[in-house]
């Protein structure tokens, strides 16, 4: 009962995470500008391959393979929000224009 | 399955590939050869060759592509229009490449089992290093000790590539003041930065880190002195990127990194000296201690670190290098 339950679980988290997966993608592609796009990258990373790595740890149950499925989405959510504002920053001071701001010339 | 898996990967290879060719920006260039090299490293993983899989991901994806980035920081990020016309060279390129292809078919068979490759060394190598090295990766003992001379020579060639880029690159616009090409500007803000700093200071701890892993962890899984030291310099690089090239130098100063890429080759070379000094062949570890099983552990250990500090060494020389420039005028 317990297995198909974790199973089940896990399976509805992979999905999800492959959800948001596809849906940053589309955002990646389909946005205006660097900002917006960033917000949708930023989405594929923390949701999606969280969701994706939390899934496969209830596989792996209590293994060392799920604390290393832990400890990658430990680190992808200290790095990604990290790398997400320095690309956000970096745009900036290059003078990049939000799309919500009228060109001037 | 599995060939799905590898023609995908071989696909966005190509497609990668080609769009680097058709490419006039630079800037995109080298963010997609990182994502080349990144999409080679997962194709190596999904043929086992997880040992050079690391290496790929580390240098390629890593320490090459913060390299690059500070070099069009000096060159600027459009290529110029090539002021001739291509048919000369594409004629030649498509000559020597029909040649090659030509070459390859007195070859045997990719990944055949009774190739030469697979049928003279290789199997003494996987079959008895167990019982001469004493450690389970084969890849190690293969590198550090069966191939030791070879490892000697890649050692000296990255050593030579850092005299070669201190020659042509370290000439008189080092020291000076405003020569900072890659982080370190100073913002109006002071607080600007605090994020950056922070997450820099909390994952530079475990980058090491791993680097000493995969460093001395490289008996038992994939790892050795050219990737511990590439990702050691990764982590040092972060930390130089984020909080300037001045304050890294402090920590490290660049006589100091100078000095380690001419040690690590001094190290290897120097076991290899001792042990012709105690009566037995260059590199023939045999002679270190009286265990042969030990005696080549440690010989693996210590030519391992020569590996580590040069090529550790050699990154952050020509990060120094790259980074410390002044930017030319055009």
């Amino acid at each position: 009962m317990t297995v198909l339950v974790l199973e089940g679980l896990s399976w509805v988290l992979i999905l999800a995470g492959v959800f948001f997966m596809v849906v940053g993608s589309i955002g990646l592609l389909r946005m205006p500008d660097v900002y917006t796009r960033l917000h949708a990258a930023g989405m594929t990373d923390s949701i999606g391959a969280g969701l994706i790595l939390l899934g496969l740890a209830l596989q792996a149950g209590f293994t060392l393979i799920s604390v290393r499925l832990l400890l990658i989405w430990a680190f992808l959510l200290l790095t990604n929000p990290v790398g997400s504002y320095a690309l956000a920053r970096a745009a900036r001071a290059g003078r990049v224009r939000p799309f919500t701001v009228p060109e001037r010339d | 399955m599995e060939s799905i898996i590898h023609l995908g990967l071989l696909g966005l290879l190509s497609v990668t590939a080609i769009t680097i060719i058709r490419l006039r920006t630079l800037f995109a260039a080298v963010m997609l050869s990182s994502i080349y090299s990144l999409v080679s490293a997962a194709l190596l993983v999904t043929l086992d060759a997880v040992d050079v899989a690391l290496m790929e991901a580390a240098v390629g994806a890593g320490i090459s592509t913060v390299l690059m980035l500070g070099t069009l920081s000096l060159v600027g990020r459009k290529e110029k229009r090539p002021v001739r016309q291509p048919l000369l060279p594409l004629f030649v390129v498509v000559v020597t490449g029909a040649v090659l292809v030509y070459g390859t078919l007195d070859m045997p068979g990719f990944g055949a089992p009774d190739n030469p490759v697979h049928r003279h060394v290789a199997p003494r190598y996987l079959q008895e290093s167990g019982r001469e090295i004493g450690i389970p990766n084969v890849v190690t003992s293969v590198l550090a000790s069966y191939r030791g001379y070879d490892t000697l020579g890649e050692t000296t060639v990255i050593f030579a590539a850092v005299v070669g880029v201190l020659l042509l690159l370290a000439g008189g616009s080092r020291h000076t003041e405003q020569n900072e090409v890659l982080g370190a500007e100073q913002s109006a803000t002071f607080d600007d930065r605090v994020i950056l700093r922070v997450g820099a200071k909390m994952l530079v701890p475990f980058i090491l880190l791993f680097g000493l892993y995969v460093q001395f962890h490289a008996d038992y899984g994939p790892g050795g002195g050219f990737q511990a030291a590439v990702i050691f310099a990764a982590g040092f690089i972060l930390y130089a990127l984020v909080f300037g090239l001045k304050v890294a130098q402090r920590v490290l100063p660049p006589a100091v990194v100078y000095l380690c890429a001419a040690l690590g080759v001094l190290i290897f070379a120097g076991i290899g000296l001792t042990t012709m000094a105690e009566g037995t062949n260059f590199l023939d570890y045999h002679a270190l201690l009286r265990d042969p099983q030990d005696a080549q552990v440690a010989g693996i250990m210590l030519v391992e670190l020569g590996v580590l500090v040069t090529v550790f060494g050699a990154m952050i020389t020509i990060f120094y290098v790259v980074a410390g420039r002044r930017r030319s005028r055009p």
